[in-house]
């Protein structure tokens, strides 16, 4: 099977741009299925089974981290692909807080940012732009030329190695690019003993549990403190 | 590959809207030349632009294919940084002065020769007339004088090799000039438009019906005369435009001069 796991800021457009690229592979008689993971709510899922038809599945990760949640749910959404008898499976995350990815060694990555998000955006993604393998560009139409340049190179500041392709969410063009590079991606076997590409935060503190009330009294287990001097 | 490496673009013919083959079976355009994309609303001009900016290979709704220099482009060729598009933005959302901005994207393209802001205002004050001043903050200029900046920029700065323009509107700039401008810098252009002169101004034209290329035009010299003349009608309709807006009134008299 084709796995890739998708990242992105929020309202970039990593929907459309899955979309566009599944009804290319669609179109070749390929089996395409989505699992989408979200933190409160999410109609992705059933934007995923109207408009294209096909399996999609979501995840809400509530009051559990949303990038923990995610991890520990990979194999059980590998399972799940394989179930429906899907030959390519995306696995949509949500504009989660970027101080992780939710990419995986072995396992082809994608991150989807938009052009407006000002010129600084690619340096304040993370691992989820400098470790994925392809990024995308979306709403480039909204800028000049000169800007889209410059907001190419910042990602290659960022990211010298990925590819970067521009695509138009609204009407697919550019999709076609990407899925010359996609096509070129090994497909994944096995999701268990694989490993992330960038470690996860530590937590497990009183807020972790629930806790809502602010200050020191109110506070224990891995607690961090800022350095004000 | 950039401006200096692409000598010339070529376009296989695919199919029309109803799947039928294209008239036209292949058309090449060469570096420095000019190619108008006409037909009415809904004909594919859009389509053979987007063909040209994926490079297509047979892969898109067209069917299409795209050689540069004879040849189809290797899969790992990005295209988009060998394609720069002109929209119809006239703004940036970028913020900051014309100075900073000119050398940020000449730093991106290791083009930061201490003559570059001189260079590209110098071209886009020729094509706009309001002038637009390096300490000036991009967000305060005008649409004219944005569009003119941004074409002044992809001709000096930019190195892709084509430049792909939907329709240079009359937003205060003087369109000929800038499409002279684009040409001089030895790209490959291609115009989608409606505006007879911008097309007798290419060195040819591809008409449009149904999705498909249905014809080809060279620019004749008859033609080239009518350009004149078209010229002249529209000079005359800018001095009334430009009269208007500046509060005067016309006279009979001197628009049939």
């Amino acid at each position: 099977m084709k796995i890739i796991t998708v990242a992105g800021t929020p309202c970039a457009g990593k929907t459309a741009v899955i979309a566009h690229l599944a009804r290319l592979y669609m179109k070749e008689g390929v089996k395409v299925a989505v699992a989408k993971f979200d933190a409160l709510a999410t109609g992705d899922d059933e934007f995923y089974r109207r408009e294209l038809g096909i399996p999609a599945i979501k995840g809400l990760s509530d009051y559990v981290c949303p990038d923990h949640y995610y991890v520990s749910n990979l194999e059980e959404v590998h399972g799940w692909g394989k179930q429906q008898g899907a030959e390519f499976l995306f696995i949509e995350t949500a504009g989660l807080c970027f101080r992780c990815a939710p990419h995986v060694k072995g396992v082809p990555a994608l991150t989807v940012i938009d052009n407006l998000g000002g010129l600084d955006a690619p340096e304040k993604m993370g691992p989820a732009l400098s470790l994925a393998d392809a990024v995308v560009v979306t709403k480039s139409d909204m800028v000049s030329q000169a800007e889209k340049e410059v907001f190419g190179y910042r990602i290659r500041q960022v990211n010298p190695e990925a590819e970067i392709v521009r695509i138009n969410g609204l009407t697919g063009t550019g999709a076609v690019l990407l899925k010359r590079i996609v096509d070129s991606w090994p497909e994944v076997r096995e999701i268990s003993e694989t490993e992330l590409r960038y470690s996860m935060p530590a937590s497990i503190c009183s807020y972790c549990t629930g806790e809502m009330r602010v200050g020191k009294p109110y506070q224990s287990g891995n607690v961090k403190k800022i350095q004000t001097h | 590959m950039n401006e200096a490496t692409i000598k010339t673009l070529t376009i296989l013919a695919g199919t029309g809207k109803g799947g039928e083959e294209e008239p036209i079976s292949e058309l090449t355009i060469q570096a420095g030349e000019c190619l108008a994309v006409v037909g009415p609303t809904g004909s594919g001009k859009s389509e053979l632009l987007a063909d040209i900016e994926q490079f297509a290979r047979g892969d898109t709704l067209s069917r299409r294919r795209v050689l540069i220099n004879g040849t189809m482009p290797d899969l790992t060729t990005n295209c988009n940084g060998m394609v720069a598009q002109l929209s119809q933005k006239t703004g940036f959302i970028m913020d900051g002065t014309v100075r900073d901005f000119i050398q940020m994207h000449a730093l991106s393209k290791d083009r930061n020769r201490s003559d570059i802001v001189d260079r590209v205002l110098a071209l886009t004050n020729s094509l706009c007339g309001e002038p637009v001043l390096p300490e000036v903050r991009l967000q305060v200029l005008s649409g004219g004088q944005s569009r003119a900046l941004m074409i002044a920029d992809i001709a000096c700065i930019s190195d892709a090799a084509i430049v792909l323009i939907d329709e240079i509107e009359n937003a205060g700039i003087d369109k000929l000039k800038a499409l002279a401008a684009l040409a001089a810098s030895s790209k490959l252009i291609v115009l989608s438009t409606h505006d007879p002169i911008l097309t007798l101004m290419a060195t040819k034209r591809t008409v449009m019906k149904q999705g498909a290329m249905s014809s080809i035009h060279a620019t004749s010299t008859e033609e080239a005369q009518c350009l004149e003349q078209l010229r002249t009608v529209d000079a005359l309709l800018g001095s009334a435009r430009e009269g208007l807006r500046n509060g005067e009134q016309l006279s009979v008299a001197a628009i049939s001069r």
